[in-house]
């Protein structure tokens, strides 16, 4: 009888047996890329707002304090997004008759909120709180970027669990002092093992932590 | 709403019709005319089942600050019906919630200031003030250098001799052109500023002799050294 399958199929197989598993890594590593590539997170897309408001230009050109608008991120989980008095203390006198400030005039005339759209947002299974970060020394910066750089909002990181995870298992590597928490540009030159012990971080990575 | 609603009742129609296609499967089982069709209908439903969950990441409920379509002003966020007071919010502390004792602008502050006080009032000062009156009180701040009216310089005659419950009906009502903060500063944090505010005067008047003792010979080394005077 002759044979069905050359010789060389006996390699061809082991081979192919070998080479699946890698075939199959090689599809989960590049899935695992996609689902983390900026395409699927939306880190980096600069989102368009109803009025072009520039970090860039009140933060590190006028100085302005993240606190001035965003007043409740030391005492809330939630960071709070100024209402449009806030814009007006200012613009009822600076480019009070800019095209570009139509919309914020309005919104205060009409008593109509500005309709901004939102940058961060975690899925509500996951429970995140902006007061705890900073009253354990975590800065602005660490988790937005540089603000101070931005024109307009973008999303410097992705916000998925290994993200923060990240963090929680060694908030040594990030942790600054508290008077620097608002700073943007300055950053620790070493790790803070120091400041853990001083304000009693713990790593905190059990699942109830963030999904509660 | 109206979305959700549509989509729990699809959700709960594909499961009904899955139970159906189940029995219809055994039933094709049995009967192998049918069966093709079944297994057609099953694999459609598991199809429809695979686009039906329960958004676990937008659940039905508002974020702070959300949208909504319900609301004819589209706020989630609901204002207090007038005349209802939180829990807490009973403000009954007239010369800490109005700065004013009587009908009279308070000359005297509602708890003790101390240290910390000061330190809070400098560091809500520098939030929220140094932009147009600068760091010093001289109305110097940025905004004032692009184009803002300029603010009074705090240390003139007049607002020296305010009282304490000036500085605080300001910031709680406004002055002019300048908007009220009463929304962004807390009562207390207003009088911890007024008393910064007292503090700052009082450097730009102070003499050697007002500085505590051990003071008095830091600030003299330094003025003979010729280094400023720091803080
Ligand atoms: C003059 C007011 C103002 C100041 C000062 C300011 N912000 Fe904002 N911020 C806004 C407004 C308005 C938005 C919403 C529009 C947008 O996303 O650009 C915003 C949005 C943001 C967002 C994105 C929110 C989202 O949609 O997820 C972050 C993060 C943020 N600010 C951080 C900061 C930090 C950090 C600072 C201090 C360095 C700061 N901001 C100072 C007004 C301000
Ligand atoms: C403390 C004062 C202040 C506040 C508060 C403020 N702005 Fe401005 N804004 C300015 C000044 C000053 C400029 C001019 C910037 C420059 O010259 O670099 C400006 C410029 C702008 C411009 C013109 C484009 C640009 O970036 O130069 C826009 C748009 C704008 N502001 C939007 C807003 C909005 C929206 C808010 C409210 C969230 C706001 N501003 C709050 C002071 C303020
Ligand atoms: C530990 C990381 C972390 C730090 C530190 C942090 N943020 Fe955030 N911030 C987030 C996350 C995560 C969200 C999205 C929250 C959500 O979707 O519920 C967010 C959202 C926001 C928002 C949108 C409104 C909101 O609360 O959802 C603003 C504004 C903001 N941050 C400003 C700030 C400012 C200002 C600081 C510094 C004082 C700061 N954040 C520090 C992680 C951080
Ligand atoms: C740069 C560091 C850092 C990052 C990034 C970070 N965290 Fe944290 N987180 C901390 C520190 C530090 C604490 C304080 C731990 C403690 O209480 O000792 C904390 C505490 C918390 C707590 C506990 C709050 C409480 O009330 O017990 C929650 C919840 C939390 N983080 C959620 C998140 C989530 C969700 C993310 C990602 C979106 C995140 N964190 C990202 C550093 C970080
Ligand atoms: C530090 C906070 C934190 C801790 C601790 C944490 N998670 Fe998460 N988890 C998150 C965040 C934030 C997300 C959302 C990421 C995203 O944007 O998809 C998430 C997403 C998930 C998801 C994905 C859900 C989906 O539909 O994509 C699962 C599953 C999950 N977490 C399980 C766990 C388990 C199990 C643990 C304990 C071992 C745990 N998490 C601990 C913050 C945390
Ligand atoms: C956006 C700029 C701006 C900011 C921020 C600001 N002010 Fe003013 N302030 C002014 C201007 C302008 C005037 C003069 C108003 C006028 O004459 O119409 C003024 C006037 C005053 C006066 C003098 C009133 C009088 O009798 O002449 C006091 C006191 C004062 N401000 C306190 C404060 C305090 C305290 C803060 C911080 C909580 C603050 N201001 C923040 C712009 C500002």
């Amino acid at each position: 009888m002759t044979q069905i399958f050359h010789h060389s199929f006996n390699t061809i197989s082991r081979v192919s047996i070998f080479g699946a598993v890698f075939m199959a890594a090689t599809l989960a590593w590049v899935g695992d890329r996609i689902h983390r590539s900026p395409y699927m997170t939306q880190a980096d897309v600069v989102r368009a707002q109803p009025v072009p408001f520039s970090h860039k230009h009140h933060v590190q050109g006028l100085g302005l304090d993240c606190r001035y608008c965003h007043t409740t991120v030391e005492e809330s989980a939630f960071a709070g997004i100024p209402p449009t008095k806030t814009c007006m203390t200012c613009h009822s006198q600076l480019f009070s008759d800019a095209d570009i400030l139509a919309p914020v005039r309005e919104s205060y005339q009409s008593d109509r909120s500005l309709e901004w759209t939102r940058v961060h947002d975690l899925p509500d299974f996951a429970y995140f709180d902006h007061s705890v970060h900073l009253a354990k020394g975590i800065g602005c910066v660490s988790c937005h970027g540089r603000v101070d750089e931005m024109p307009l909002m973008w999303r410097e990181n992705s916000l998925n669990m290994d993200w923060c995870l990240d963090c929680h298992r060694d908030p040594g590597a990030h942790v600054r002092p508290k008077e620097r928490v608002f700073d943007m540009d300055w950053f620790p030159a070493e790790r803070r093992d120091d400041l853990v012990e001083e304000y009693e971080i713990e790593s905190l990575t059990s699942c109830s932590t963030c999904h509660r | 709403m109206k979305f959700r609603n549509s989509l729990l009742t699809y959700c709960g129609y594909a499961s009904t019709t899955e139970a159906n296609a189940g029995s219809k499967v055994r039933a094709g089982l049995l009967s192998l005319q049918s069966g093709s069709s079944a297994g057609l209908l099953f694999l459609l439903t598991l199809l429809g089942l695979s686009s039906c969950r329960q958004d676990m990441h937008d659940q039905p409920r508002y974020e702070a600050f959300e949208g909504s379509s319900f609301f004819a002003d589209g706020r989630s966020v609901r204002p207090s019906i007038a005349g209802t007071i939180a829990r807490g919010h009973l403000n009954e502390d007239k010369h800490l919630h109005t700065g004013r004792i009587g009908s009279e602008l308070a000359d005297s502050y509602p708890f003790a200031i101390d240290h910390a006080v000061l330190e809070r009032g400098r560091q809500r000062y520098s939030i929220f003030c140094t932009p147009c009156h600068g760091e010093a009180g001289f109305g110097d701040g940025m905004i004032v250098e692009r184009g803002f009216r300029r603010p009074p310089s705090l240390h003139e005659q007049r607002l020296r001799e305010a009282p304490p419950g000036y500085i605080f009906d300001v910031i709680t009502n406004g002055f002019g052109v300048m908007y009220d903060y009463a929304d962004r500063i807390a009562p207390k944090d207003r009088w911890a500023i007024a008393a910064y505010i007292e503090a700052l005067q009082l450097s730009q008047y102070a003499d050697l002799n007002d500085a505590p003792a051990d003071w008095r010979t830091r600030l003299n080394t330094q003025q003979e050294t010729g280094m400023g005077v720091s803080k």
